[in-house]
C-alpha cells in the first residue's frame, strides 16, 4: 500500500488487514508506556486545511506513539496566507523530507492532486464530501470489537442524516458493506445525492420505518448551515423527523449499538445524552482512533521501502 | 546475501521428541533452582516460535511446584525490531501481557538463539509494560553467531552450526538442514 486516499481503493482485503493490525495498536496502546520505535526516523506531516479536532489529534498521537517524528502545517500560520499554492507548499514540505502527508481539505480528490506532486504518501484525511477512510476504518473496527465478529453478514447499518455532504457516509458505505452489512440510507430527499442507484444501499425517508430491524444506528452530524443553504425547512422540523430521542432508542431491537463520528449537534440530530445509553460506541469511536491511525502509519512506512533499503545493504 | 538453495541437502535429527521434553524439565529445575523459589516469577513466550515452549516451561515449573502460579504471557516483538519491515506483523500473534512486570523476575523464552536481535527487541517490548527486577532468557537451542553482546541464561542443547544450516524447532524434535557438499 502506498496510499489511503479511499476505501475502495483500498479493497476488501486491505481493510481486513488494517482491521487485523489495528488489534496489535490496541494491545500497543493497553501498555504502561504505550510506545513503540518501529517507525523511528520516520517523518509524518499533517496538512489540515480544514477544521479537526479528533482526527487531527489522533493522527499526531499515532504518529508519536510509534516514535515517528511530525510536522504539523496550519493553514492560517503558513505562507498559504501570503499566497502560496498548495502545489509550492506540497512540494515546499516534502524537500524537507517527509515520508508521508496526511491531508484534510474542502475539495474532492485534493490528495490524488498531492500524491503526483511528492513521493511520499499520502493519507486522506477527508476531502470534501468524498472520502474520510480512516473514520470508515475507525467504525469498522469498533463495531467489530464491540459485537466481537469479523465479518458483518447479516448486519444492518442504518445512517441517519446529511448523506449528501457527508466523506464519513460514503466511506462507511463503502467499507460495511464490503465486510457484508447490508446498509440503509435515511434522509430527506434534499439531503440525498442527486443519484444513488449504484450504490449497494437501500433508501429510506422514515426513520420510524427502519429502526426495528437496525443493529447499527449511525447518527450523521447537520451541519446548520445546510438550512441556510435551504436543505432543510427548520431545524426544529429535522430533529422531529430525524433526531434520536428516547422514543426512537426504545424502537431499536435489543443489541443494536449507537455511533456518531463527531462533533454532534446535541438538539438536533441526538436529542438524548448518549452518554446515559449503554449501546452507545461513541467513546470507542474516538479512542480506537488511535489506534487505527497507528495501523495505518505502520502498513503504509513499515513496510517495502524500508525493506530494500536493509536488503541493499546486506547485499 | 541470498541463500539458495541445493539439491543435495542433509537433514539431521539433532534433538528427538524426548530429548526436547527433558530439556524442557532440566530448564523448568533450572529457573526455580536460580530464583529460591518461584516468588515473584515470570514467564514470557517470544511470539511464534517462542510461544509452545513457553507454554511447557510453564507447565513443567507448575508441575513441579504446584502450589504456587507463575504467571505466563507471551510478547510479539515485530514492532521493536531493528529490521522493521523485513518480517511481517503476524495476524494474530498478538502479544498478551496481563500481569504486573514491575519488580518481577521476567524470563524470555525463544526457540532458537541466533543473531540475539529478537531478544534485544525483547528487553525493549518487555520494558514499555514496566521495569522488572531482573529479565532472564531461555532457549531451547542457541546456534551461535551472536551479533549482539547477549548471552542466555538456560540452554536446551548447544549447536555449532553454519550461517546457511538451516534450524527447525518444534516439540517433536529438533532438525538441521545443511549443504551436503560443505
Amino acid at each position: 500500500m502506498k496510499h489511503l486516499r479511499s476505501i475502495d481503493e483500498l479493497g476488501r482485503d486491505g481493510v481486513v488487514r488494517l482491521l487485523e493490525l489495528t488489534t496489535h495498536m490496541v494491545e500497543i496502546n493497553s501498555r504502561q508506556v504505550p510506545k513503540v520505535p518501529a517507525l523511528r526516523g520516520r517523518t509524518v506531516a499533517s496538512l489540515f486545511f480544514e477544521d479537526s479536532t479528533r482526527t487531527r489529534l489522533s493522527f499526531e498521537t499515532a504518529a508519536k506513539r510509534l516514535s515517528a517524528d511530525t510536522m504539523t502545517f496550519s493553514v492560517s500560520t503558513s505562507s498559504v496566507n501570503k499566497g502560496e499554492s498548495l502545489r509550492d507548499t506540497v512540494e515546499t514540505i516534502t524537500d524537507m523530507g517527509v515520508d508521508a502527508f496526511v491531508v484534510r481539505h474542502k475539495s474532492t480528490g485534493i490528495p490524488w492532486q498531492i500524491s503526483d506532486w511528492t513521493d511520499a504518501c499520502v493519507v486522506n484525511a477527508g476531502d470534501g464530501w468524498h472520502q474520510h477512510p480512516t473514520q470508515a476504518l475507525v467504525d469498522c473496527f469498533t463495531v467489530r470489537q464491540a459485537l466481537g465478529r469479523d465479518r458483518f453478514d447479516g448486519l444492518t447499518l442504518t445512517i441517519v442524516g446529511d448523506i449528501k455532504h457527508s466523506r464519513v457516509a460514503r466511506s462507511n458505505i463503502s467499507a460495511f458493506s464490503m465486510l457484508g452489512a447490508n446498509v440503509v440510507l435515511v434522509a430527506p430527499p434534499t439531503l440525498l445525492p442527486p443519484d444513488v442507484s449504484h450504490w449497494p444501499v437501500e433508501v429510506s425517508h422514515r426513520l420510524d420505518e427502519v429502526l426495528h430491524r437496525t443493529d447499527i444506528l449511525y447518527m450523521l452530524r447537520l451541519q446548520s448551515e445546510r438550512m441556510s443553504q435551504g436543505h432543510v425547512p427548520n431545524l426544529r422540523e429535522y430533529a422531529e423527523a430525524f433526531g434520536l430521542d428516547a422514543r426512537r432508542v426504545g424502537m431499536l431491537p435489543p443489541g443494536a449499538v449507537l455511533m456518531h463520528p463527531g462533533p454532534m449537534n446535541r438538539g438536533v440530530e441526538m436529542l438524548i445524552d448518549p452518554s446515559t445509553l449503554t449501546n452507545s460506541l461513541i467513546h470507542q469511536q474516538v479512542s480506537n482512533g488511535v489506534s487505527v491511525r497507528m495501523a495505518v502509519l505502520f502498513d503504509l512506512l513499515a513496510g517495502e521501502s524500508s525493506a530494500s533499503h536493509l536488503a541493499q545493504e546486506a547485499s | 546475501m541470498r541463500l539458495t538453495r541445493q539439491e543435495n541437502q542433509v537433514s539431521n535429527m539433532v534433538m528427538s521428541a524426548d530429548d526436547v521434553r527433558r530439556a524442557i524439565t532440566r530448564i523448568a529445575h533450572e529457573i526455580l533452582e536460580r530464583q529460591h523459589g518461584p516468588a515473584q516469577l515470570a514467564i514470557v513466550g517470544l511470539q511464534r516460535g517462542g510461544a509452545w515452549l513457553a507454554d511447557a516451561i510453564t507447565a513443567a515449573i507448575r508441575h513441579i511446584e504446584p502450589s504456587t502460579n507463575v504467571p505466563l504471557g507471551y510478547l510479539d516483538v515485530s514492532m521493536h525490531r531493528d529490521d522493521i519491515g523485513l518480517r511481517p506483523v503476524v495476524p494474530g500473534a498478538i502479544s498478551r501481557i496481563d500481569f504486573p512486570v514491575d519488580g518481577a523476575t521476567v524470563v524470555l523464552v525463544d526457540d532458537v538463539l541466533y543473531t540475539g536481535r529478537t531478544v534485544r527487541a525483547a528487553m525493549e517490548g518487555i520494558n514499555t509494560y514496566g521495569r522488572p527486577r531482573a529479565i532472564q532468557l531461555a532457549v531451547l537451542v542457541d546456534r551461535g553467531h551472536r551479533e549482539l553482546p547477549i548471552r542466555p541464561d538456560y540452554v536446551g542443547k548447544n549447536l555449532p552450526t553454519n550461517l546457511v544450516d538451516d534450524v527447525r524447532v518444534a516439540s517433536e524434535g529438533v532438525v538441521v538442514t545443511r549443504d551436503g557438499t560443505t
